[in-house]
C-alpha cells in the first residue's frame, strides 16, 4: 500500500466520517415533529373542542411515529392562553394550534418571542410570518340550516343561543335570518347571549328562555350538546353546533353543522415535515369539506331536503353566495346592493344585524 | 303561549338554576360555621355530578343515583378532611387542589359517560294540588331534589340555632381552644361538617347531571361551586339568606335571558353581570350591620387547630 492509496483511503474515511455526522443529525431532525393545540373547552364538550381533537388523532393517526402531539385543554382566552402557548413553544413544539379566537393576541405575542416554531391560529385575523390563520365559512352550512328552518318553524319565531358578539357569530345568525326569510319572510329570530362558550346550565337555560318566548326551532352557536338536548325534552327542533349531536336529541336533531378539521391539520402538518410551510390565511367551506352537514331528520319532508341539498350544492359549485344582495340591516340600510356579494372586509368584520332579527348587538 | 305561562315557565326554570347553588352553598355554611374554610365546593361538585350520572345511567334508578351523588360528595370531602384535620394542611391550598383534582376525576371517570343521556329525575305530582293553575305546578310539582334544598335549609337554619348539637358545631368554629378545652371533640365535629358539606356539594352536581341537563360533559359544573361560596360571605353565614341568595341569582339570571329574548337594547354583557352583582349588593345591604356581621363570621374559620394535650 504506498502513501498515495493511504492519503485517499484516509480521505475516504475522512468523508464517511463526516457522512456518519451528517446521518446523525438526520437521524436527530427524524425525531418526531411535536406538535401541541391548546383547547378552549374540554375535550369531551361533544362539540367545537371535540371537533378539534378528533383532527389531532387523525393528524396522529395519518403519521405515526413522525409526530407527536400535546394537547392542553379547558385554556381560558386572556393571559392564561399566553403562558400555556409559551410553555409549549419552549417544550420543543414546531407547529401550534390555537384554536379559539380568543387566542388571536396570545398566540401572536408569543409566536414574536419563538421566530422557529410555527402557529396556527383558528377563526382570527392577525397574521405574522410565522403564524397562520384558518376558519371556516360555517355560514354556508348556517345557510342552508336556514332554509330547512324557515320551512319547518310553524311559529315563524326561531331561537338562537349566542355566546360571544364576535363578528363570526353575528355572521352565523345573519346567514340563518337571510335564508330563513328567503323561504319564509314572516320568520323572526331572537337571539340570547350566554357569554360563554361552554356553560351546559345557561346554555340549557338560553334555550328554555327562547322557547318560552314562542321559539319552535332552536339553534346554538355554544359549544354543549344542553339547548340541543332542552329541545328534545321540550318536543321541537334544533340545529347541532360543531358536531353531530343526534345522540342527544334524536328526534330534535334537524342536522348539524360539523367542523372538519381534520384535512386541514394533516396538510399543515405535511408543510412543515416538507419544509414548504408559510404564513397564510384558510377560509374553508363545504367545497373543502371543512364544513360538512349531518344526516337530515327525516321528519323533514323530502321536498324541503331537496331545496336544502339544492342549496348546499350551488354554494359547492360557487353559483351561490349566502351574502348576496339586496342584504339590509334592521333600519332598514341597503348594506349589499342587489346582486353584488359581499366584499371580504365586511364579511370578516361583520357588526350589524339584518332584517329579521329581534333586539340589537351588544356593543 | 301568553304572559302567566311564560311566568310559571320563567320560575320553574329558576328553581332548576337556584336549586344546585342551594344546596352547595347550604353545605359549605355548615362547613364554615365549624371553622373549616373549603375551596373544594366546585370539585366535590363535579364529583357527585359524574357519580350521580353514572349509577343514574347504569342502574336506571334515580334513588340510587342521588344517593350516590351525595356520598361520592361527601368521599371527596372526606379526603379533604382527612389532609386538613389530621394532616393539618393548609386549607387554602388544600381546597384548591380539590377543586382540580375533582375535575380531572370526574372528566376520567366520565370519559365513558360522554353522549348519554338520562332519563331524569321524576316530579312529584299530587292530584288537585299539582293542577292548581299558576302555583300548582310551582308548588307541588317538583322533583324530589327541589323539596329536599328546602328541607335542608328549614333543617339546617334549626340545627344550629336551636339544637345542642348545632351549639356545640358553632362554638368549635369560634372558638376551637376553648371547645377543646371543655371536651368537645373539635377534629371529629369538623369532620362530620365536613363530610356533610361534601354530601350538599355532590348533591348540588346531582343535581345538574340528573335533572338541570341530564347528560354529562366535563367541566358542567363551569363555575357553581364558586358562586356557591361566595353565597355563603355574602350572606353573612345565615342558612336562610343563603338558600335566598341562591334563589336571588338564579332569578336574575333568568330573568336576564328573557330581558334578551325580548329585545330590549341593554347590552347583554351588563346582563350577564347582572345576577353577580345585584346578589352582592343585595346580601351586602340586608347584612349590613358591621357589627353583627362580625359575630356571624366564625372567628376561627381557616385555622388550623392542633390539640397540644
Amino acid at each position: 500500500m504506498d502513501t498515495k492509496n493511504l492519503k485517499k483511503r484516509l480521505a475516504a474515511f475522512a468523508i464517511g466520517g463526516v457522512a456518519a455526522v451528517g446521518l446523525a443529525t438526520t437521524t436527530l431532525a427524524a425525531d418526531p415533529l411535536k406538535i401541541g393545540f391548546i383547547y378552549v373547552g374540554p375535550t369531551g364538550d361533544h362539540g367545537w373542542s371535540y371537533e378539534h381533537d378528533q383532527a389531532r388523532l387523525a393528524v396522529e393517526k395519518e403519521f405515526g411515529g413522525k409526530v407527536k402531539t400535546t394537547y392542553v385543554e379547558s385554556v381560558p382566552e386572556g393571559a392564561d392562553a399566553a403562558r400555556v402557548i409559551d410553555k409549549l413553544a419552549t417544550t420543543g413544539h414546531d407547529l401550534i394550534f390555537t384554536t379559539s379566537f380568543g387566542y388571536m393576541n396570545p398566540t401572536l405575542k408569543v409566536a414574536k418571542k419563538h421566530k422557529k416554531v410555527k402557529f396556527e391560529h383558528a377563526t382570527g385575523f392577525k397574521r405574522d410570518t410565522n403564524v397562520s390563520t384558518y376558519s371556516a365559512r360555517f355560514y354556508e352550512g348556517r345557510y342552508v340550516v336556514g332554509h330547512i328552518a324557515g320551512r319547518m318553524t310553524k311559529s315563524n319565531v326561531l331561537g338562537y343561543v349566542a355566546s360571544f358578539p364576535i363578528p363570526e357569530v353575528i355572521r352565523g345568525i345573519n346567514a340563518t335570518v337571510l335564508a330563513a326569510r328567503k323561504v319564509n319572510p314572516a320568520v323572526t329570530v331572537k337571539v340570547v347571549w350566554v357569554n360563554s362558550w361552554f356553560d351546559p346550565g345557561k346554555e340549557s337555560d338560553a334555550a328554555k328562555t327562547l322557547i318560552d318566548q314562542g321559539a319552535d326551532i332552536i339553534l346554538q352557536h355554544t359549544d354543549s350538546p344542553a339547548p340541543m338536548q332542552t329541545a328534545e325534552n321540550r318536543g321541537i327542533f334544533a340545529v347541532g353546533q360543531a358536531s353531530d349531536m343526534s345522540k342527544f336529541g334524536p328526534n330534535a336533531q334537524l342536522t348539524a353543522i360539523i367542523d372538519n378539521w381534520a384535512p386541514y391539520y394533516i396538510a399543515r402538518t405535511q408543510a412543515v415535515l416538507d419544509g414548504t410551510w408559510e404564513s397564510m390565511d384558510t377560509f374553508g367551506g363545504f367545497k373543502s369539506g371543512m364544513v360538512k352537514l349531518a344526516p337530515y331528520n327525516s321528519k323533514i319532508p323530502k321536498d324541503v331536503v331537496d331545496l336544502a341539498e339544492t342549496v348546499r350544492l350551488a354554494i359547492e359549485a360557487g353559483t351561490v353566495h349566502p351574502f348576496q344582495g339586496p342584504i339590509k340591516d334592521q333600519e332598514g340600510n341597503i348594506k349589499v346592493k342587489a346582486g353584488e356579494i359581499i366584499d371580504t372586509g365586511s364579511l370578516l368584520g361583520m357588526n350589524y344585524y339584518v332584517e329579521g332579527v329581534v333586539g340589537s348587538i351588544p356593543k | 303561549m301568553d304572559g302567566t305561562d311564560i311566568l310559571v315557565s320563567a320560575a320553574l326554570t329558576i328553581i332548576t338554576a337556584a336549586t344546585p347553588l342551594a344546596f352547595a352553598a347550604l353545605g359549605e355554611l355548615v362547613v364554615e360555621k365549624s371553622g373549616v374554610l373549603n375551596l373544594g365546593v366546585e370539585g366535590m361538585m363535579v364529583v357527585g355530578a359524574v357519580m350521580a350520572f353514572a349509577t343514574g345511567v347504569t342502574t336506571e334508578s334515580a334513588v340510587l343515583a342521588i344517593i350516590v351523588g351525595a356520598l361520592s360528595g361527601a368521599a371527596v370531602g372526606g379526603l379533604f378532611g382527612f389532609l386538613v384535620l389530621v394532616l393539618l394542611s393548609n386549607q387554602v391550598a388544600t381546597g384548591l387542589a380539590l377543586t382540580i383534582f375533582g375535575l380531572g376525576l370526574s372528566a376520567l371517570v366520565g370519559h365513558g359517560f360522554v353522549g348519554i343521556t338520562f332519563a331524569g329525575v321524576p316530579s312529584l305530582y299530587i292530584p288537585y294540588l299539582s293542577d292548581i293553575p299558576i302555583i300548582g305546578e310551582i308548588l307541588f310539582g317538583q322533583d324530589v331534589m327541589v323539596y329536599m334544598s328546602v328541607a335542608a335549609a328549614i333543617g339546617i337554619s334549626w340545627f344550629l340555632k336551636k339544637t345542642r348539637a348545632g351549639l356545640i358545631l358553632r362554638a368549635v368554629g369560634e372558638n376551637h381552644d376553648a371547645a377543646h378545652a371543655i371536651g368537645y371533640p373539635v377534629i371529629r365535629v369538623r369532620f362530620l361538617a365536613v363530610l356533610f358539606g361534601g354530601a350538599m356539594a355532590g348533591l348540588g352536581g346531582a343535581y345538574l347531571s340528573l335533572v338541570y341537563t341530564p347528560l354529562w360533559v366535563e367541566n358542567m359544573t363551569a363555575g357553581r361551586g364558586w358562586i356557591a361560596l361566595a353565597l355563603v360571605v355574602f350572606a353573612a353565614w345565615r342558612p336562610g339568606r343563603a338558600f335566598f341568595g341562591a334563589y336571588l341569582f338564579g332569578g336574575i339570571t333568568i330573568i336576564q335571558l328573557h330581558v334578551q329574548g325580548v329585545g330590549w337594547a341593554v347590552p347583554s354583557q351588563l346582563l350577564s353581570m347582572l345576577p353577580y352583582l345585584v346578589t352582592i349588593i343585595v346580601l351586602v345591604v340586608i347584612s349590613r350591620d358591621s357589627g353583627r356581621q362580625r359575630l356571624s363570621a366564625p372567628a376561627s374559620l381557616g385555622k388550623i387547630f392542633y390539640a397540644a394535650s
